[in-house]
């Protein structure tokens, strides 16, 4: 009956005889490091092989992303290695799209299909192929496929994950979130998240909490949902979804109040003392006023005369009206800011109500900013030098540092408050200063980023640039005479002007509907449009399986898709490509793509093959470097026309050459392997790679670390590897002229102006200052509805996770999260299924109660719900019995505005898809109705796959 | 706790056989019975094929029944292995006494030396079979002191009813028998009485605030599940069982293992015709074995493991 | 041996800092690839693609939300083997293949021994002892007693793998009886404690509790910047009026 009573009595015990155990087995054989793939964070990892076979995946100690330590979805690397979702051959369809009849065929004959369907169109009209890629880290090389084949129909995920926040970021102050920039950890004494759950700076954000809470750094997370990183941090602001723009807008309202802006750092750095011309009815109202040169203008008080406003030595006005030459008004664009942001609609009283924050608490943030800016100045003992070419003995920082991601991008505000949370970061001095927020090379980037989007070309000719760019204005955006759209996704064009990303999550509705028009051939890599990728989703599988009435075929006629894995998707592809694992293949993580550098040291990756593929899979980049062979496209083949790469994906990353010496990989160019950023291909450059831990990294000397943007060391440098094309200071632009031109095309003025259609919305939201607009489907309002947000766990990457064989064994379903508060006035009680509606449609699922969430929202975890059959899960797994999607109550188009046009459900700047706009009612479902999700979707039949490896 | 088919059989099977054999050696040794060769094979056979059944019974329940050997070793400690311990051991009286009954004594005085060392061999492999669940802190309904008792009564119990069958069997006088039973069901349904009232009123002391160390802040609930799916933990300790349908089935058992047995015991007390005395102590120990497997499901069924605070929050 | 060491020379432990776990995962799965080879290895899977994936897992990361409303907070918390030092995990077996090391305290099962008759699970008030049910024995954390003296190992690796692991830096291993070790010292400074301490196990491994919140619920911070008079003209006015400055570019 007493433990203690025997354990007392065995204590005088006899002598100890425990078993011998084996403590220093080796782990494996051999240790082989690449990089991870289960997200976007592409850490370092060891991979432990014991016979071959992978034994135990860590973290690479050296890695200056993860440093040894390894996260939920690393770990079981394993498991999504071996799944019984993964493909095993080339693939054509047999029977009707949808149902997963398929036939396994030869390479030789996938590839043959491939190549005469893509010749084919190209030889009629390349824009009918559609390019699009999802989650994938290869859009350099993909992107250049698009450009040498001739078509601008190409684009990668950003649209529907976060182009807002990479468009916003680089259009004012040449970087942005994530792979751009990070807080200067080391340093800073204030960090604020918006809107971040699980992203992909996943390790890198979750060591530096950590520490920031052992030094007693102060956290807040402004976050709808209290969960992870908001469970940590010394404060959580529970923010009402689509509203972080108001109350940013109010904490600058409150640091001009309290007069805690650095009006140094801004005419030092920006475009804030840029004279705007004031004339209602002139073409150039609103732009900046420019000398004969083109240079933007200012008014130097100490001389009293109007100069050129990027000289140095100037003594810019903020504030004032001036009269230019012409005897026209005109104003510093920082006048016009203040206005707006003092004027009483971003007070704190005001904007509570809405955000759902207590104007006390907005006031105490801004206080606690201020006093972290300006109180707990940084001064590092690092001399550095200006591009004006003066010295400064001291490094000078205000140590405040913010980081974002998607709950501020995912809405149709998303560009203009992003652009707002930078322009707090800027007022308060913050941007890439010790304790800031900082760049990581090869950013910053000139504002904007000079490359335009390509237009269409002709048959069989290359596009005359890469797809995507950066519009400045009217006259860049890819639309037709008529101002119709010239892409597929429509971006670029009045729908999306600055869609820096693309529009995927339009193509697919676009292409079925002829709006634009209709393509030929659409081709996708590793994006699961038919499920969790897609806005309501059984629109889009109508679409996918659409035919035309008078021929029968299907209105996207062919469908190439290429994955490892059996996703939603693969039933209604045509030609199935399968890929290889993360563990069998070549790669590289570039600095002319998904770059991983860290503030002080630029860096690039590779993945090498630690295992043989064991099937008929091949890697999709070498898949696509062969059809670019035979295609003969531009580039793919030699002058004799043989392929020009043979070696496939690692030749690739070798030899290829984006311009003279600048390649995919940085580190260990030129015939001797010592040059860096620009160099000879070095044929030993991957051997060095993985002598190295499979990364490289260059350490940036002291004094070329802060101030990039102006930092001539780092800038003449960074021309000289080839980052940016000249070592001009990047201005940060916190009047966003671009946005000017477009709103006075709408107007009516230049030579390219805005359709009828789509006057109001320019004039409305290509406001060049940033403001706050209600999400356009997402308004709050009177009723009992609720904004409906997903956010991603931690241990699950979208569909990428669920197949995996732990993963699933911690999460196999989802619920649907409700403030307990709200749920008790609806009667509903914690475990009880409920009907979520929304204008489009309806889905049941569970909910649990919470404290920490917005009384106005309702949350699930993204991506768990996965649809009958699918990835080799079996027709009753808990994924699709009892998990969920929001998705099919989102709606990809907007309701009919005025002139009958349908917009996307898309930030109007960007097109950046605005899932969480999403708005829905809830209503307990009858008792009868509890236990299984709704909608079911018939399962799918999963194709021949192969057994999975013990 | 999860009712686990073969414990629970286990429990019951075995308790019933070392009961029967308490009962056939306090016979033997008081000569309530003659020396029926006969009646000491199939009683004692029958005491031996239930204390094994229940034996064998509880290997099913291992994940490595072939190393069930082992489970002699640490008797020290471990009252499931002095529970396996004394299984074993009482063997021995019971074969010496089998024998003796059935083929005569090989060595003098092995008859009664057999039956008497039976009695305790018995009783203290029941109560060392009780003491696995009672020595359990961290199951409340089981750590009580009744709960051994409550093994060791409800063995002379159900070995009673099966001694009176076997002695209606035979036709010999089975008064003694039938009163002892009646006294240790009377005793048993008291005992199990209180049993539940105890475990009705105990305070519930351990909750989810003390398990996480998280009662500083307030209530705790739990959020996110560690695993969607029941593991082994929630298989095992996760069971639950409604108030109401428990209430149900102690009445049930209350009735089928005790109320209805007593009854039988009192008519066995009359002087019936030993045929209608057969059917009535058939019945009775049907209906006890009944009660007796419903009493133990529920014993089972209405314990909570204190790792459910983890999982439900609460206490336990 | 399923008799308690009397003193163990060292009390090797975890130390599980719930203010700054943030619910990710990576110790339970790290830990559930690690444990797939080495020490009693595998840790099996049931039906892991099908419609009831459960398996056999060392360590279980829950959620929970604390008090209500405002005052209320969120808490990651992972739960493994606490490396008792009175066990009755151990006391309860009947064949001695759990035990508890004297060299270490590390509490082990012994896979070659342990009958699988559950009973140490049902003893342990913490859930930290699972069967697997195709091997049919009972596993638990090992501490990684494969890892932290392997000399095949660089030695800062000698660690268990959720420690190695753990992003946030939340979890930490070493000598919980040495007062001088770091783990020692993290326990005082910030207040570590056990779980169910009255259950009296004494548990070796301790939770650091999550620090008080620096919102409206704390202590009010004085009011740092005294607002300018408000009878010179409108905010935009005075605004202006010290933006009016000579400033350097």
């Amino acid at each position: 009956m007493d433990v203690s009573f025997t354990a007392q009595a065995e204590r005088s015990a006899m002598a100890h005889h425990e078993p011998d155990i084996a403590l220093s087995e080796p782990s494996a054989d051999e240790i082989k490091t690449t990089t991870c793939y289960m997200c976007a964070c592409r850490c370092g990892i060891r991979v432990h092989l014991k016979n071959g076979r992978v034994r135990y995946i860590d973290g690479n100690r050296d890695h200056p992303v993860n440093r040894g330590v390894i996260c939920g979805k690393g770990s079981a690397g394993i498991m999504t290695h071996t799944s019984p979702a993964r493909l095993r051959a080339p693939m054509k369809r047999v029977g009707p799209r949808g149902c997963g009849e398929f036939a396994e065929i030869s390479w030789t004959e996938a590839l043959e299909t491939a190549t005469d369907w893509l010749k084919d169109v190209r030889a009629r009209d390349p824009s009918k192929l559609a390019f699009f890629t999802g989650r994938d880290q290869s859009q350099a090389l993909t992107g250049w496929f698009a450009q040498q084949y001739g078509t601008p129909n190409f684009a990668a995920h950003g649209g529907f994950c976060s182009v807002n926040m990479a468009a916003a970021g680089l259009y004012t102050f040449g970087g942005s979130f994530w792979e751009f920039g990070e807080p200067d950890w080391e340093h800073t004494k204030y960090f604020m998240l918006f809107g971040v759950a699980e992203d992909h700076a996943s390790n890198p954000l979750k060591i530096e909490l950590g520490k920031l809470k052992q030094k007693g750094v102060k956290v807040v997370a402004v976050n709808p949902i209290r969960t992870g990183y908001g469970a940590i941090a010394d404060e959580w602001i529970g923010i009402r979804p689509g509203t972080d723009g108001l109350f940013i807008g109010a904490l600058i309202h409150e640091l001009m109040h309290a007069q805690k802006i650095d009006l140094d750092y801004l005419v030092r750095f920006t475009n804030a003392h840029w004279l705007v011309i004031d004339d209602p009815q002139a073409p150039d109202h609103g732009l900046f006023a420019r000398d004969a040169d083109g240079k933007p203008l200012a008014l130097d008080k100490a001389t009293g005369v109007l100069v050129d406003a990027t000289r140095a030595g100037i003594s810019p006005a903020l504030v004032g009206t001036l009269k230019l030459r012409d005897g026209r008004q005109a104003r510093p664009s920082f006048a016009l800011i203040a206005e707006r942001f003092l004027s009483d609609e971003y007070s704190p009283e005001k904007v509570a109500a809405t955000t759902a924050i207590p104007a006390e608490t907005i006031r105490r943030i801004a206080r606690e900013l201020a006093h972290a800016a300006f109180e707990q100045q940084i001064t590092l003992d690092v001399p550095w030098t200006d591009t004006d070419g003066r010295r400064h003995e001291k490094t000078v920082g205000r140590p405040v540092s913010m980081h974002a991601m998607r709950g501020i991008s995912a809405h149709s505000n998303g560009f203009q408050t992003c652009r707002m949370l930078h322009l707090l970061q800027i007022v308060l001095g913050s941007i890439d200063c010790p304790g800031g927020f900082r760049y990581k090379a090869p950013f910053p980037r000139p504002t904007p980023p000079p490359n335009r989007p390509a237009r269409p070309s002709q048959p069989n000719t290359p596009l005359k640039g890469a797809p995507l760019g950066f519009p400045q204005g009217p006259e860049d955006l890819l639309v037709d005479a008529d101002g119709r759209p010239q892409r597929i996704d429509k971006a670029y064009s009045w729908d999306a002007p600055l869609a820096a990303h693309g529009l995927m999550h339009m193509v697919i509705t676009n292409a079925a509907t002829a709006d634009p028009y209709p393509v030929d051939v659409l081709f996708m890599y590793m994006a699961n449009m038919s499920w969790n990728s897609s806005m309501n989703i059984p629109a889009v599988l109508r679409h996918l399986t659409a035919t035309d009435e008078k021929t029968g075929e299907y209105k996207i006629p062919k469908i190439i898709y290429s994955d490892a894995y059996s996703s939603e998707m693969i039933a209604y592809a045509d030609l199935i490509l399968p890929d290889t694992t993360y563990l069998e293949r070549w790669d590289c993580i570039s600095l002319l793509d998904r770059p991983i550098s860290g503030t002080d040291a630029p860096a690039d990756a590779i993945r090498q093959p630690v295992v043989e593929p064991d099937r008929d899979v091949r890697p999709f980049q070498t898949v696509l470097l062969d059809l670019g062979a035979r295609l003969g496209l531009p580039g793919f083949v030699t002058d004799t026309g043989s392929p020009r790469y043979p070696g496939g994906y690692p030749d690739y990353i070798v030899n290829h050459e984006r311009s003279p010496g600048i390649g995919s990989l940085a580190g260990f160019r030129g015939t001797d392997g010592k040059s860096y950023g620009r160099g000879a291909p070095n044929p030993k450059q991957l051997e060095s790679y993985i002598a190295g831990g499979c990364f490289h990294e260059h350490h940036l000397a002291p004094e070329q670390r802060y101030y990039k943007h102006a930092n001539k060391a780092y800038l003449d440098w960074a021309k000289d590897v080839g980052f940016i094309g000249a070592a001009a200071p990047i201005t940060f632009q916190l009047y966003l002229e671009p946005l000017q031109k477009f709103r006075q095309a709408a107007r009516g003025h230049g030579t390219v102006t805005a359709p009828a259609t789509h006057r109001a919305r320019i004039e409305k939201y290509f406001d060049p200052i940033p403001f706050w607009y209600p999400p356009f489907d997402g308004a709050p309002s009177e009723d009992e509805t609720f904004s409906a947000i997903t956010q991603r766990p931690m241990h699950v990457y979208h569909s990428w996770g669920t197949h995996n064989g732990w993963i699933r064994q911690i999460t196999a379903e989802n619920s649907l999260y409700m403030n307990r508060a709200r749920a008790r006035k609806l009667g509903i009680a914690d475990g009880d299924w409920v009907w979520i509606k929304s204008a489009i449609g309806r889905v049941k699922g569970r909910v649990r109660l919470m404290e920490g969430v917005n009384l106005d929202t309702v949350w699930t975890w993204n991506a768990i719900g996965r649809r009958a059959g699918a990835a080799a899960l079996g027709t009753d797994a808990p994924e699709s019995t009892r998990g969920f999607l929001l998705n099919h109550l989102i709606t990809e188009l907007l309701p009919e505005r005025e002139g009958g046009y349908r917009f996307s459900n898309s930030d109007p700047i960007t097109g950046q898809a605005a899932w969480y706009d999403l708005r829905v009612s809830i209503e307990r479902a009858a008792p009868d109705e509890f236990g299984e999700t709704w909608p079911q979707f018939v399962p799918l039949h999963s194709p021949p796959l192969a057994e999975a490896a013990p | 706790m999860h009712p686990a088919y073969s414990v629970i059989l286990f429990t019951t099977a075995s308790g019933a056989g070392y009961g029967l054999l308490l009962w056939l050696a306090a016979a033997a040794a008081l000569n309530l019975v003659p020396r029926d060769p006969m009646l000491g094979f199939f009683g004692l056979g029958l005491a031996i094929a239930l204390v094994t059944i229940g034996l064998l019974s509880s290997t099913l329940h291992l994940g490595r029944p072939e190393r069930a050997w082992r489970a002699l070793s640490q008797w020290r400690s471990s009252w499931l292995s002095r529970e396996g311990a004394a299984a074993i051991a009482t063997y021995i009286p019971i074969a010496a006494l089998g024998f003796a009954w059935v083929f005569g004594e090989f060595m003098p005085g092995q008859f009664a030396v057999g039956a008497v060392l039976s009695v305790p061999c018995a009783l203290i492999t029941v109560w060392c079979t009780g003491m696995i669940y009672a020595s359990l802190p961290t199951i409340r309904a089981w750590n009580q002191p009744l709960v051994a008792p409550v093994y060791v009564v409800l063995a002379l119990a159900t070995g009673g009813v099966l001694m009176n069958l076997l002695l209606a069997v035979f036709g010999y006088e089975l008064r003694w028998a039938a009163t002892g039973t009646i006294l240790a069901l009377v005793f048993g349904a008291i005992l199990k009485r209180l049993y539940w009232t105890a475990i009705d009123t105990a305070a519930k002391t351990y909750t989810a605030e003390s398990a996480t160390g998280l009662g500083r802040f307030g209530t705790v609930r739990p959020l996110d599940p560690p695993h969607t799916q029941p593991n082994f933990v929630m298989r095992e300790m996760g069971y639950q069982v409604a108030r109401r349908h428990a209430e149900r089935l102690r009445r049930v058992s209350a009735a089928l293992l005790f109320l209805l047995p007593i009854m039988g015991g009192l008519l066995l007390l009359l002087n019936l015709p030993n045929s209608i005395q057969i059917a009535i102590a058939a019945l009775s120990a049907l209906s006890a074995v009944a009660g007796v497997l419903t009493e133990r499901w529920l014993f089972f069924a209405e314990a909570e493991h204190v790792v459910v605070v983890f999982y439900r929050g609460g206490s336990a | 041996m399923t008799s308690l060491p009397e003193t163990t020379a060292k009390k090797l432990g975890l130390v599980i800092d719930l203010d700054t776990c943030v619910g990710c995962q990576a110790c339970a799965t790290s830990c559930k690839e690690w444990n797939a080879g080495g020490y009693s290895a595998p840790l099996t899977d049931q039906d892991a693609h099908g419609s009831d994936p459960h398996g056999t897992w060392l360590n279980r990361v829950h959620s929970y939300e604390v008090g209500d409303g405002a005052e209320s907070r969120t808490v990651h918390f992972p739960r493994s083997c606490l490396h008792c030092e009175t066990p009755a995990c151990v006391t309860v077996c009947p064949t001695g293949a759990s035990y508890k090391r004297a060299s270490d305290g590390i509490v082990l099962v012994n896979p070659d021994t342990c009958i699988g008759c559950k009973l140490c699970s049902w003893a342990c008030p913490y859930g930290a002892r699972e069967y697997d049910y195709d091997d049919g024995v009972m596993k638990k954390c090992t501490l990684c007693v494969d890892r932290i003296y392997n000399e095949s190992f660089a030695p800062e690796d000698r660690v268990p793998a959720c420690v190695r692991a753990c992003p946030t830096g939340a979890r930490h291993f070493g000598d919980l009886g040495d007062p001088d070790s770091a783990v020692s010292q993290l326990v005082s400074e910030r207040g570590g404690f056990d779980l169910l301490p009255e259950m009296e196990f004494k548990p070796v491994n301790k939770y650091l509790p999550p620090r008080p919140r620096r919102d409206q619920t704390a202590q009010p911070a004085p009011r740092a910047v005294e607002q300018p008079a408000t009878n010179s003209g409108s905010l935009a006015d005075r605004f202006f009026a010290w933006a009016d400055k000579t400033l350097a570019r």
